[in-house]
């Protein structure tokens, strides 16, 4: 039993982890050039409203990731129009985005509640996912995202630790004025960082609508968007480790999932809580360690006078 | 060509020496403006839906006491954001802090549901507070010591919040009347906040006005206030002159959670008759928009309140005559608060 | 991949004229910083830049820097005109500059920070290229720094060793440090003279400020010396010693400042000092630093009733922090803190003021007031419960007893309900004082109290201070000044690098001791440092 029960969370946690790790690397390198965004949320939404609604409309899944990502990438630069063009209140706008992804979302999504879709194609990984203990589970038969997932991670660490563009964006996330003393450009760099930020939560949305649940619901991102900051300060802004942390918070998720399929007399609200107070958990126990760990330019907007 | 740029120039410094009120008026109308055409072009018709808004608002008695209705919650969570503002700190937990002050008060009337009005409702009014303070208090507590930013941390708890009134209602409140709707047994009488006359407008209304006023009060007017406003103005200065930060910090988090739990207990004793899932449409999200909007300020979050209840009275009207889910309507709101956040002058320094 | 040199802008052949200036004229606001400076610096050479604070000094190099533009003179480089209109100019033409604030990023390693710096940088960063060339680099001028390393973990020391790389690899000919030794420890100190001397042997031109006679008698080879925005001098090695230095930074003779050599009996003294109770003690303090911060060192003080203790140095030795600790808002490490008698160690800075003690502090907009309140509002912060009334404030009480205060010390009274930032400095300055006053306080901690006032002002605050000490406060002065500490103080107290470098009664200090220790450079006579 529990064989099946460990198996279960694994599994569960890798499909929900995914999503969150998209999620958490397109903030991380949103944050690394020193800006908060707190409507991650609503980019999520936007992604997986959109890809249901093209996913339907023209019977691809892959079409809807791409046009999820690019809805994200568009929002983000709606979003960095506002904090960085006309310097506005990073906190107030983020929150804003975040009315906005919910407010697109719904409409977009309006006339497909209820809809079908083929969803993502899956692909199983020879002879690994036909081993007994595998077989029977969703592990190595998955969507190209998910096979993605740790690739773009490693993407996500080399551009932005192995690049110039990569420098750029963390001297800007740390202290704008050295960037510019060294002859970067800050604002365009900020932008750039947005809209990558912005690609990689339309998929991230994307993920969750046409491959996990295969329906659209209005707000069904339900705080993964939360999650997902919190995923960045306990990643400490680093890509490689997000994955870790993806996987463990995905795996709070699925336990929840598992013990309910189980029977388990626990209230699946309770579990439901687990990656909140998880979260509050680590920042708490971790908090101040952690907070050194972030871009210094981000500290003056998101720490306030701290 | 050069006479068409000097004219929009002089229109937009016509524009900024406006006054406030002016101001604000034409940047709703803006909103208004790019929602319509975000509306038009999901096939919909929105002149027809902000007509039907009007008519339904302002030309019928029972519609504009809806308004006041919902003028209720939102004048209390944005009185919950503003008070901690003042010294500083960021309180976007009000939808937490006003479930939490819905459970508590539900507790209460639940559990002496035998009590008469008069004791079971100042009884009921003091736990809503103490459930929001409570909930308040806690990222307050985290923030004055450094551990953790008080904005994360009330958005997380905002989500821990719903979850614990959703265990309480499947669970150990589990009313036996219905089981297909998970909700608690209905209050009893004495546990109803009367209303007026024949509309749905309650007592709620009075601790709204009175919660606003005091805001404006304790801040305006009395020592603490002008404590208060020295810490949100200076804090290293105010800590060098002696004035403990941290008391300060919990103390007015938990203030402004309190009165963000009254919304809550209005909600359950007045509307609802119960506790069930569901008791916020945002309502705590939408006090910070019209506290941050209004700038903190007592008249303009009592004006920003009534534009904030029309919009979502836009919304209602959309879900009924066009068909649009209710939540479209954060649009507009969004809309507005873009329009404002564009327009301030790229000189002020982002906090 | 083979990098290749880049052909340098200027000759590298030893005591040629790198740059010189002409004519340098500077003023901001009511402060004229340079007032026609002429300055030379050649290669081959390490060259300092001597004077107190407020000297000209930073000004200056700032200027050819390219950092501020003179109002007036010019500079050559090479012998070619060269308006140095920004940081950029300055860099192409092989000028670097080294700050005081590092413009180093903390989180990023060495390695980092110096590709940063780099122009040619390709868009994918070769590491290995970029760390070898460091090593290369760091052994040819001793400035070894491990490459992968975060610059927040270094010592200060190997972080400003990183800001030397970072103009090095930027192909920099002449380099301008200001104030490098300042967050040194002794041998970190050599370590860098070392440099220096690696460095101008290979045609380099080194220009340095700073404050402290000793490394400048250690190190340089000419030595310029700035006092109040005009150059006071310039000597080669071995033309000038301690004595003629100090003379050359405060001003000709030793004997014209008032309180030095034999005793005096002007305005501000006492004729025989009699103090009473000790009201604030410090023994053994120390503080830990972080930062940019100067960690206090075994500070044993005291101030009584009845005196003024004054305590000179340059801003930056510990000065803040010395506040700060007396105040509550940092606490001692070691040692302890003794108020009214009392352990005070732990206590809150509200309670400190309630015992009766008052600051003023050095930056009183940003330190003592809130700048979006009233001046009355900001007059009642700091009051404890004294204007309490119910719920509200005693406006009234407030008001009369604040009026009288500027009455008492002859301040022009401000409007009241203007909003705080309207006041000058000057009146800011005073209205601080007012309030601190107000309440006959027992103790005054002030910190620079007359800076930014005009004359009277600060004869006035002068005059205040010496009455408050007549009737029974205690006073302890902290001042940039030496003529205001020569006539103010019954004791003086000599701060530099975080500890009491000297302890002198009314009458037994001079300019030239103090001087002396001021710069780290202990006493004329050549005994070791205090």
């Amino acid at each position: 039993m529990i064989g099946v029960l460990l198996r279960g969370v694994l599994a569960g946690s890798i499909l929900s982890g995914t999503l969150l790790l998209y999620a958490t690397l397109g903030e991380v390198i949103v944050e690394r050039s020193g800006i908060v965004n707190l409507g991650l949320e609503g980019i999520l939404l936007i992604g997986a409203s959109v890809a249901f609604a093209i996913a339907s409309v023209t019977g691809s899944a892959y079409l809807g990731v791409l046009a999820a990502a690019a809805a994200g990438g568009i929002a983000m630069l709606l979003f960095g129009y506002l904090v960085v063009g006309r310097r506005a209140n990073q906190l107030a706008t983020g929150l804003a985005m975040m009315f906005f992804g919910m407010g697109v979302s719904a409409l977009v999504g309006k006339s497909f509640v209820g809809g079908v879709i083929a969803g993502l194609p899956k692909y199983r990984v020879p002879w690994l996912s036909y081993l007994p203990w595998v077989k029977g589970s969703t592990l190595f038969n998955w969507d190209i995202l998910v096979y993605l997932a740790i690739p773009v991670a490693v993407l996500a660490w080399w551009l932005l630790f192995r690049t110039r563009w990569g420098l750029g964006v963390r001297a800007v996330g740390e202290s704008p004025t050295a960037a510019f003393a060294a002859g970067r450009r800050p604002e365009l760099l900020q932008y750039q960082a947005l809209f990558l930020g912005g690609l990689l939560g339309g998929v991230a949305g994307a993920h969750l609508s046409v491959s996990l649940t295969m329906t659209w619901n209005e707000g069904m991102t339900s705080g993964r968007g939360f999650i997902a900051i919190a995923l960045v300060i306990f990643s400490k802004w680093h890509p490689l480790r997000a994955i870790v942390g993806a996987i463990v918070f995905g795996g709070a998720e699925a336990l929840q999932l598992q013990l309910q399929a189980q029977g388990a007399q626990v209230s699946p609200f309770l579990l439901d809580m687990l990656p909140y107070i998880l979260t509050l958990a680590v920042l708490i126990a971790w908090g101040g360690a952690r907070r050194s760990a972030a871009p210094a330019g981000l500290g003056r907007t998101f720490y306030g006078t701290e | 060509m050069s006479a068409g740029l000097s004219a929009a120039a002089s229109v937009r410094r016509v524009i900024s020496r406006a006054p406030l009120f002016l101001r604000y008026l034409f940047i709703i109308a803006l909103a208004l403006g790019i929602f319509a055409l975000i509306l038009v072009a999901a096939g919909k018709d929105p002149f027809k839906a902000y007509a039907d808004t009007f008519a339904y608002t302002f030309g019928n008695v029972y519609g504009f006491s809806e308004l006041i209705v919902r003028m209720i919650p939102l004048l209390l969570t944005a009185v919950a954001v503003a008070f901690p503002a003042r010294i500083g700190m960021i309180n976007v937990g009000g939808e937490g802090q006003l479930y939490m002050g819905a459970w508590l008060a539900s507790g209460g009337a639940l559990a002496l549901s035998g009590f008469p009005a008069w004791a079971l409702l100042p009884l009921m009014t003091l736990l809503g507070f103490i459930g929001g303070a409570v909930w308040a208090a806690i990222p307050g507590i985290l923030r004055a010591k450094k551990v953790v930013n008080e904005t994360i941390a009330t958005l997380l708890l905002n989500y821990v919040a719903p979850m614990i009134i959703s265990y309480f209602v499947f669970g150990p409140w589990r009313g036996v009347e219905s089981s297909s709707y998970p909700q608690s047994p209905a209050f009893s009488d004495g546990a109803r906040l009367p209303s007026f006359f024949n509309t749905r407008i309650h007592v709620g209304l009075l601790f709204a006005l009175v919660s606003l006023l005091a805001y404006w009060a304790i801040v305006e007017k009395t020592r603490w206030g002008v404590q208060m406003r020295a810490i949100g103005g200076n804090p290293e200065a105010a800590e060098r002159l002696g004035i403990p930060l941290v008391l300060y910090m919990v103390i007015v988090m938990a203030i402004g959670g309190g009165v963000a739990g009254l919304a809550g207990m209005g909600e359950v004793s007045a509307i609802q008759g119960r506790l069930r899932q569901g008791l916020s449409p945002g309502y705590g999200f939408t006090g910070f928009l019209i506290a941050w909007l209004a700038g903190g300020n007592p008249l303009g979050i009592l004006l920003m309140t009534f534009l904030f209840a029309v919009i979502t009275s836009v919304g209602d009207i959309l879900q009924i005559t066009q068909g649009l889910p209710y939540s479209v309507v954060n649009i507009l709101m969004a809309v507005i608060l873009f329009v404002v956040l564009g327009r301030r002058s790229v000189r002020r320094a982002s906090r | 991949m083979i990098w290749i040199e880049s052909l340098l802008p200027m000759s590298t052949e030893t005591g040629t004229l790198l740059i010189e200036a002409r004519g340098i004229v500077k003023r901001y606001a009511t402060v004229l910083a340079n007032d026609h400076v002429d300055f030379a610096l050649r290669g081959g050479e390490v060259h300092a830049l001597l004077g107190e604070n407020g000297a000209g000094k930073s000004t200056l190099s700032r200027i050819l820097y390219g950092f501020t533009q003179p109002d007036a003179g010019e500079i050559l480089v090479a012998g070619r005109l060269a308006p140095l209109r920004s940081p950029h100019d300055a860099r192409a033409l092989g000028i670097g500059m080294v700050f005081q604030n590092f413009t180093l990023i903390p989180a990023l390693s060495v390695l980092e920070n110096i590709a940063l710096f780099l122009t040619n940088l390709p868009p994918v960063v070769r590491r290995g290229d970029i760390s070898r060339r460091i090593r290369r680099l760091a052994g040819r001028f001793g400035l070894s720094v491990e490459p992968s390393a975060l610059v927040r973990q270094l010592s200060v020391g190997d972080q400003q060793k990183v800001e030397i790389l970072k103009l090095l690899l930027a192909d920099a000919r002449v380099l301008i440090l200001d104030e490098p030794t300042k967050v040194l420890a002794p041998h970190e100190v050599e370590e860098l003279f070392g440099v220096f001397r690696t460095l101008k042997n290979e045609g380099y031109a080194i220009l340095f400020i700073t404050h402290k006679l000793r490394e400048v008698l250690a190190s340089a080879d000419r030595i310029t010396v700035m006092r109040q925005g005009r150059i006071a001098g310039t000597r080669a090695r071995g033309e000038a010693d301690e004595s003629a230095l100090v003379s050359l930074m405060f001003g000709g003779q030793a004997d014209q400042i008032p309180g030095s050599g034999s005793a005096d009996t002007t305005g501000g003294a006492r004729a025989a000092a009699h103090t009473g109770a000790a009201l604030l003690e410090l023994r053994g303090a120390g503080t830990r630093a972080a930062g940019s911060e100067t960690a206090l060192r075994d500070i044993d003080l005291a101030v009584h009733e009845g005196e003024i203790v004054g305590v000179a140095g340059v801003s930056g030795n510990g000065q803040k922090e010395l506040g700060d600790l007396i105040l509550g808002l940092r606490s001692a490490r070691r040692g302890s803190k003794i108020l009214h008698g009392e352990d005070a160690s732990r206590w809150s800075i509200g309670r400190v003021r309630k015992s009766g003690v008052a600051f003023v502090p050095e930056d009183p907009l940003s330190m003592a007031a809130v700048p979006g309140m009233s001046v009355r509002e900001n007059l009642a912060l700091g009051t404890g419960r004294r204007y309490a009334r119910g719920v509200t404030v005693d406006w009234r009480l407030l008001e009369s007893t604040m009026v009288g205060s500027f009455r008492r010390f002859g301040f022009p009274v401000p409007a009241l309900h203007a909003p705080i930032r309207s006041l000058s400095g000057g009146n800011l300055q005073r209205a601080v004082i007012a309030r601190e006053m107000a309440h006959d306080p027992r103790l005054i901690i002030a910190l620079y109290p007359t800076r930014g006032l005009d004359v009277m002002s600060a004869v006035a605050v002068r005059r205040l201070l010496g009455a408050v000490r007549d009737s029974g406060t205690g006073v302890l002065l902290i001042s940039e000044d030496l003529e205001e500490l020569f006539e103010m103080s019954d004791r003086l107290l000599v701060m530099y690098g975080g500890a009491i470098a000297g302890e002198f009664a009314r009458g037994k200090w001079s300019a030239d001791v103090v001087g002396h220790l001021m710069t780290g450079s202990g006493r004329p006579d050549g005994k070791a440092e205090a």
